[in-house]
């Protein structure tokens, strides 16, 4: 049944959360995401879930894979500050294949920047802020409602593909309280596990999609978690040979399942003649100014990555192929532009709209870009 | 052949060791593995847990389900796990840079909170695995590769710091005095409670080596020869103690355990 | 009802925010379109302190007011620093102890006693956000009198219905003048 209400997007965040088997949380408080670790606080208990506030953001992140590794779904929230602290256990997670998911309500920095404003200025480091080539997703929500729906679907990938998911919301989406249609009827999935008895098992070894099977914690399995470059079993390893085997595994683990992974929206794109890209709060600048744009008789429409990464990206190239004038919008300085620049500018002319003092964009100030293309 | 302890907890195949010849770690290891067989602990339900750093490399050769995480970290893994699975026995496995320099700040809190972890610091007062730097318990005045003229920082008490942070069981053990090593480690795995077990380690190859201490069998006499019971040291001065190492079991209390308390506010809030 | 945005501005402790959220929220239960922002920060304590929500029958992409159709003020502060970049035909209210601003002449204003009925009729001077969602209705037609109630009902603190329900009416009762 589905219920309409209003919500705020933090909260959204939360009962997605809920919603998709989450048990654990732990977290530090920072602005704008403090809402979240307040609503788990108050929550989780009530269904016999487990809320912890860590020294630190980095405490927090290690605690959230601890958890996991003993089945129990788990998830962080933070800002940019604290993003930063937790990309260490972030690029654990990511080597040992431990799901989890990690909200990073973006704030406007760099560092401490402005805390109560809004960016998207994360966005690369969700990609690459922990060292290393490693495997990630990154979900961003455009709408209170899509990030109910958009937290159920990052658990669910953390646990089909054993790895840690960036839940990348902003500031707008994460204050914005509007009208949301929950419905109870949604797919959860929860990771595999053996079937093997109980005694050693080679946890590491891949099926055939390239996941692993890790058994949780307590099972009687006795298999080694490092973050250190390891073999099928666990163990470390400084064997080269090996070492190419599993940092293959790991980046195809996600390139071989892409399809599978990928997810993007687009809005009036069928006769468009200019595409403006946007994803989560400036997607709401760029669906207004699709609107206004189509009210002044300018065929205009909208491409919007869900998954950030990996990024849908040969249905972007068909789309430049056919719609040769591209406007990307973002609330920072370009960085998912130069993404839309290495799969479009062979083929359309890419033109940008930026904004870094913590104010949103306006629709007009696009729509005055798109006329003049 | 290995004894019967080694084949029955741990990993045989992961053997030998990776520790320099004399570095007191592969035997504070396997007096562990006697003290969870003494304190009657399931394999199933132990979870052993380490850091970064010489020590923490144990894990590897633990026949339990393991966790090497990342440098200082142990601890937050730990608690996310005993939080998440309080019926766990969780065991940390750690050294001297490890949880009192970068971890510093985890340790003080997984003490404050009193969460029902163990704790066991192989303390050998220098960062092994990176070459020999001096760590939190590198005496002031001695030597290490960062260190060159001497050591001008303090040093760390660490089962005082952990006490003064709210531990409930902490204590002092050394390499050579492996017997009392064992039943203090089962005491403090048997203890409800956040329980901090300090081993005085030594560590031939990089510390020993840059402080003139002389071969294994030296340091170990000193060891020996320098060891002062909890009970003895109270009527000692401080000039007295100057160089010694304090040893037994420091403060064993009774407080509400974290997960325990966790329980209960699931009670208030309706989730059972 | 087409896109209006509404901005309702105060100091920190009017409960402006509130008032906010229950409008968005009644919006919404009588099946209408809502989207609710506010000021966050040292910003919503003290000094002057806004809150906004637009309410629509379609949905609502831009979530930002810019240039609202409808503004409420409490206090002088916030009558200098948040009216402004008024719609042609937007409406203001102004409370009767505060000064009417320049920037509001040329549009329809109602200078209303919400903070003196809230602390003489109702009796509880915290209660004006209420009183002051009750004469917002009215003037907007958002919902019934009873479904604003019954949102109103659910935000409070429980035990406090009697008097914010007092305030609602007295809200919804206000002479709105000529």
């Amino acid at each position: 049944m589905s219920k309409r209400i209003l919500m705020q997007g933090n909260e959204a965040c939360v009962r997605g959360a809920l919603k998709a088997g989450m048990r654990f949380f732990a977290g530090y408080p920072i602005t704008p995401s403090t809402e979240i670790a307040e609503g788990c606080a108050v929550e989780l208990p009530k269904v016999g879930g487990k809320f912890v506030q860590m020294e630190d953001e980095i405490a927090s992140m290690a605690a959230v894979i601890g958890a996991s590794v003993t089945g129990v779904k788990a998830m962080t929230a933070t800002s940019g500050p604290g993003f930063s602290l937790k990309q260490e256990n972030i690029g654990y997670a990511s080597m040992a294949e431990i799901p989890c998911v990690i909200v990073d309500v973006q704030r406007s920095g760099p560092s401490t920047g402005l805390p109560t404003s809004s960016s998207q200025g994360d966005v690369m480091q969700s990609r690459w802020g922990t060292h290393g080539d490693h495997p990630i997703i990154v979900l961003s929500p455009s709408s209170v409602s899509e990030t109910y729906y958009l937290a159920i679907r990052a658990f669910n990938l953390a646990e089909k593909y054993m790895t840690p998911v960036i839940f990348l919301m902003d500031e707008m989406i994460g204050h914005l309280r509007e009208t949301v249609e929950i419905d109870d009827n949604v797919e959860i999935i929860c990771r595999k596990q053996p079937d093997a008895p109980e005694g050693k098992f080679e946890a590491y070894k891949g099926e055939e999609n390239l996941v692993p099977v890790l058994p949780v914690f307590g099972s009687g399995h006795y298999y080694n978690i490092t973050g250190l470059t390891h073999n099928t079993w666990g163990f470390p390893t400084n064997n080269r040979a090996v070492a190419n085997e599993l940092n293959s595994r790991l980046l195809n683990k996600i390139e071989n399942n892409r399809r599978d992974i990928e997810a993007w929206d687009e809005y009036l794109t069928d006769d468009a003649e200019i595409l403006i890209i946007a994803y989560g709060g400036s997607a709401r600048v760029g669906e207004d100014a699709v609107d206004m744009l189509r009210r002044k008789g300018i065929k205009a429409g909208m491409y919007r990555p869900i998954t950030i990464w990996p990024m849908a990206e040969d249905r972007l190239r068909e789309l430049s192929q056919r719609i040769k004038k591209i406007l990307v919008i973002e609330h920072n300085n370009g960085q998912y532009l130069h993404e839309v620049e290495r799969v479009a500018a062979d083929d359309a002319e890419i033109e940008f709209i930026g904004r870094i003092n913590g104010a949103f964009i306006l629709p007009e100030e696009v729509t005055e870009k798109a006329e003049a293309m | 052949m290995p004894a019967k302890l080694i084949e029955r907890e741990m990993r045989t195949e992961n053997l030998p060791h990776i520790w320099c010849p004399g570095c007191s770690h592969g035997s504070t290891m396997r007096a562990l593995c006697q003290a969870i067989e003494n304190a009657g602990l399931e394999r199933k339900n132990t979870i052993i847990v380490s850091g970064i750093g010489c020590s923490s490399r144990a894990v590897g050769y633990l026949n339990f389900d393991t966790i090497h995480t990342t440098h200082g970290r142990a601890l937050a893994f730990a608690t996310g796990i005993k939080l998440a699975k309080p019926q766990l026995n969780v065991i940390v496995l750690t050294g001297d840079g490890d949880i009192s320099a970068i971890g510093g700040n985890h340790l003080i809190h997984a003490c404050r909170r009193n969460i029902g972890i163990t704790c066991i610091v192989l303390n050998n007062n220098i960062y092994g695995m990176t070459g020999g730097q001096y760590s939190p318990t590198t005496p002031s005045g001695d030597y290490a590769t960062t260190a060159p003229y001497g050591n001008i920082d303090r040093d760390f008490d660490i089962p005082l710091l952990a006490k003064s942070a709210g531990a409930t069981f902490t204590a002092r053990v050394t390499a050579y005095g492996i017997n009392e090593a064992i039943k203090v480690m089962e005491r403090a795995i048997r203890h409800k409670g956040f329980s901090v077990v300090d081993v005085a380690s030594i560590c031939p190859s990089y510390y020993g080596r840059k402080n003139k201490k002389g071969d294994v069998v030296k340091m170990l006499q000193w060891q020996r020869d320098n060891s002062v019971p909890v009970k003895a040291a109270e009527k000692m001065s401080k000039e007295e103690l100057q160089g010694k190492i304090i040893t037994g079991i420091f403060n064993d209390e009774q407080y509400p355990e974290y997960t325990d308390e966790y329980e209960k506010i699931i009670e208030r809030a309706g989730g059972r | 009802m087409e896109r209006m945005e509404i901005r309702l501005a105060g100091t920190g402790g009017q409960g402006v925010i509130l008032a906010s959220i229950i409008l968005a929220e009644a919006a919404v239960n009588a099946g209408r379109y809502a989207c609710q922002t506010q000021s966050y920060g040292p910003e919503a304590r003290g000094g002057a302190c806004k809150a906004e929500a637009i309410i629509s029958d379609s949905k609502i992409s831009y979530p930002e007011v810019s240039d609202p159709g409808f503004v409420l003020v409490l206090t002088q502060k916030a009558a200098e620093k948040y009216v402004r970049n008024l719609k042609d035909d937007a409406i203001v209210i102004v409370d009767s102890r505060v000064e009417i601003p320049a920037e509001a002449e040329n549009h329809k204003v109602y200078h209303l006693p919400i903070l003196d009925t809230a602390e003489y009729k109702v009796g509880k001077a915290v209660t004006a956000n209420i009183v002051a969602v009750g004469v917002i209705n009215r003037i907007l037609g958002i919902c019934s009198f009873e479904e604003l109630a019954e949102t109103v009902r659910n935000r409070i603190p429980k035990g406090t219905e009697e008097f914010n329900l007092k305030a609602l009416k007295a809200g919804n009762e206000m002479d709105l003048g000529g």
